[in-house]
């Protein structure tokens, strides 16, 4: 990828130029950092407020800023004009949709070895649950962000009625997982379509808030409702699943007894992953199975156009119903899987943090595209673990890693889209062409 | 006039707060025959249009459709997107909207979707691939595709509208909003931003809509060189109220019609006298 030789070179700035922006630069740094850095506050041995200054660090802080951006600007004018090169050339493209091919199938059976792989690292293993769980949930709520382009900032109030519905119907009727599931995707779906009716008539950021405040009373109800739902206290004593009836334990009628192997509790873990697996990739062929019906067109031009989706007769509430209620569906099966592999669930599990996850999966991985939220779930879970040694500088290097993507993919990691009928070739549609969806 | 009347407009009002954007309207479109409604910018043309395709509700009068086996439907009764389903009107927009991000085959499909969805069976049937849907679906494939040749884009079925020249898109999205397979076909400015050429091929494709396919088609223009050319009666509108309507012939030769497009723009008004002839 080599910039076209035609292309007009900017001027190098000149030197007071590159003074003057190094020097706007340390006043601002110079502002933001006096009293975070400047003025160090703690409270005293009676409560009192003691302060003391730390003026020698503000001014190296100052003076990095300074230096950092001298160099900054000189590397930018070495690199070149930014925004030069928006085409992709037609060989990089060509490999990347090589790769993109064999990408997938390559995922799919390093995941389904994992547990053969990695049998006696249970933390790998619990690790790989998580991260499918996320995708999971990442590829449940790209049907209504990424497909029908509707903001949902409360997804999880979807994962914590599956959640609770498996929770209270197993401890309170003794319902087994395999017959809770559908049901917890029924309910979820219901409360899908409840919120759906009165709000979908708001579009963009108001859809947001009101799906924001969505997510905020579910959890809310659950901590107050103490009868129903044990309120903060949660509710404990889940059942763990079984392999269709046959418990995972170390009793005599367990699994491992009738197989006539040694009990392991590794066996329920790695149950616990196919099971979340087999969930996942439920969700994923569901998903790419809608998108070549019409009600999955549907979504896809309410996403481009919705003023033109009504002059086509298409009904645009109940397209948005539906998107809603399957993302609430996929949401609800996750949440009955996290019941059931924790033993225990709390409203503390169902904050807005990890609505934000999610949608920061979604957004990540390419609004739209199901390899790139598996990929972002695995860059985002696994990657967040993978930070782990560095401590408190964690979130740090996470949030730099965060705003870098971004920069360097502001359309998240697979950005183009798979056209879902073709004449003669399907090809990739550029993202500059998607619309993100207003609502 | 005389005929088989698709449409009647009758007295149709529309108020945006105290301003009267539609007065006391009334005119007919014939069917089979393609109606066009012409008056200088800010006449009101889009406005009639937006009512007649429900996307907004008139504050008076009455909109009558009649299909070909004699139903009656009250239009200003229905809202939004039942207009499109249940009366098959379809239109096209002044600022096109097509679905930029999807393929132009896709686009087309998109249309289709009521039928789909009923072959689809609301999606249950669809979704565990049952032999009805697929048959369904290939149909409509085979539909796009005809429309795609009849538009001449065919051999960018698989393209991004987005990616389409400005007439690519125009022609594409009355491809896609015949493709709803509409009673009367709506056009908001077709030949808007069209060259001499394009319009010609435009003009052309409205008059083998009209006559092979036998659609009646309602349509704003300000290009006289096509309203004149194809269309079967004009409707004139000036300030919300109509002020002649007739033929071509009969239109062009009104004073109130050269004075209404005098006052308004001398280009046009030059347009209206030498356009047709």
């Amino acid at each position: 990828m080599k910039a076209p030789s035609t292309h007009p070179i900017k001027p190098a700035t000149s030197i007071p130029a590159l003074l003057k922006t190094a020097f706007v630069n340390a006043l601002i740094a110079l502002v933001l950092f006096s009293l975070m850095i400047g003025i160090r506050t703690e409270a005293g041995s009676s409560g009192q407020l003691t302060y003391w200054t730390r003026f020698g660090d503000l001014a190296s802080i100052v003076a990095a800023v300074f230096g950092g951006s001298i160099v900054i600007e000189l590397l930018r004018q070495w690199i070149g004009p930014t925004g030069a090169e928006k085409l992709v050339p037609p060989a990089v493209q060509s490999g990347i949709s090589f790769i993109g091919r064999y990408l997938a199938p390559a995922l799919l059976i390093f995941t389904l070895l994992v547990p053969v792989m990695f049998y006696n690292q249970r933390y790998i293993l619990d690790l790989a649950i998580l991260v499918l769980t996320y995708v999971m949930l990442g590829w449940g709520l790209n049907v209504v962000v990424g497909l029908a382009g509707l903001l949902d900032l409360g997804y999880v109030a979807f994962y914590a009625v599956g959640a609770y519905s498996y929770g209270l119907l197993a401890t309170n009727f003794g319902w087994s997982f395999w017959i809770c599931l559908p049901l917890a995707g029924i309910l979820a779906a219901f409360w899908g379509v409840l919120l759906g009716f009165p709000v979908l008539r708001l579009r963009g950021d108001y859809l947001a808030i009101v799906t924001l405040a969505f997510g905020e009373i579910i959890r809310l109800v659950i901590i107050n409702w103490q009868d129903l739902t044990g309120g903060p206290n949660g509710v404990s004593g889940i059942p763990r699943p079984s392999f269709f009836g046959i418990p995972l334990d170390n009793s005599d009628d367990g699994l491992a007894a009738r197989l006539g192997i040694e009990y392991s509790p590794t066996h329920r873990i790695v149950f616990l992953f196919y099971l979340i697996l087999a969930l996942a990739l439920l969700t994923n062929w569901a998903t790419i199975r809608l998108r070549r019906l019409p009600i999955g067109r549907a979504w896809e031009a309410l996403r481009e156009d919705e003023v033109a989706c009504r002059a086509l007769g298409i009904n645009t509430t109940t397209t948005k119903l539906t998107a809603f209620a399957t993302g609430a569906m996929f949401g609800g099966f996750a949440g009955a899987f996290f019941a059931t592999r924790q033993g225990f669930i709390s409203p503390e599990s169902f904050t807005f943090q990890e609505s934000a996850l999610v949608l920061a999966i979604v957004v990540l991985g390419g609004m739209g595209s199901q390899l790139g939220v598996a990929l972002a779930a695995l860059a985002m879970i696994g990657g967040f673990e993978l930070f782990r040694s560095l401590e408190s500088y964690r979130m740090l290097v996470f949030g730099m890693a965060m705003v870098l993507i971004m920069i360097w993919r502001p359309r998240g990691l697979i950005g183009h889209r798979a056209p879902t009928v073709y004449l003669t070739k399907a090809q990739a549609i550029s993202s500059d062409l998607v619309k993100e969806g207003h609502g | 006039m005389s005929g088989d009347k698709i449409l009647n407009v009758d007295r149709l009002a529309m108020r945006f707060g105290g301003i009267v954007a539609v007065q006391d309207l009334s005119f007919a479109a014939e069917r089979r025959k393609i109606t066009a409604l012409i008056g200088p910018n800010g006449a009101g043309k889009t406005t009639v249009f937006n009512c007649i395709t429900g996307f907004y509700k008139p504050s008076g009068g009455a909109i009558r459709l009649t299909h070909d086996g004699g139903t009656t439907i009250a239009l200003e009764r229905l809202n939004d997107f039942r207009i499109a389903k249940q009366a098959k009107v379809a239109r096209t927009f002044q600022n096109i909207r097509l679905f930029p991000g999807m393929t132009a085959l896709e686009n087309l499909m998109v249309a289709q979707h009521n039928a789909l969805m009923r072959a689809s069976g609301f999606t249950f049937l669809g979704l565990i691939g049952a032999p009805g849907y697929r048959e369904a679906e290939k149909r409509a494939i085979d539909l796009a595709t005809d429309w795609l040749k009849r538009v001449n884009l065919l051999d960018r079925a698989d393209d991004a509208a987005g990616n389409f020249a400005y007439g690519d898109q125009r022609r594409l999205e009355i491809a896609r909003a015949m493709c709803t397979e509409p009673a009367l076909l709506c056009l908001d400015e077709p030949a808007a931003g069209l060259n001499a050429r394009e319009s010609a091929a435009l003009s052309e494709l409205l008059l083998s809509i009209r006559d092979e396919l036998g659609t009646s088609i309602l349509l704003i223009e300000h290009d006289m060189s096509v309203v004149m050319e194809i269309s079967d009666h004009i409707v004139v509108m000036d300030h919300g109220v109509k002020i002649a309507e007739g033929t071509p012939r009969e239109v062009r030769d009104d004073p109130k019609v050269i004075a209404a497009y005098l006052g308004a723009d001398e280009e046009e008004a030059a347009a209206v006298m030498e356009g047709g002839s």
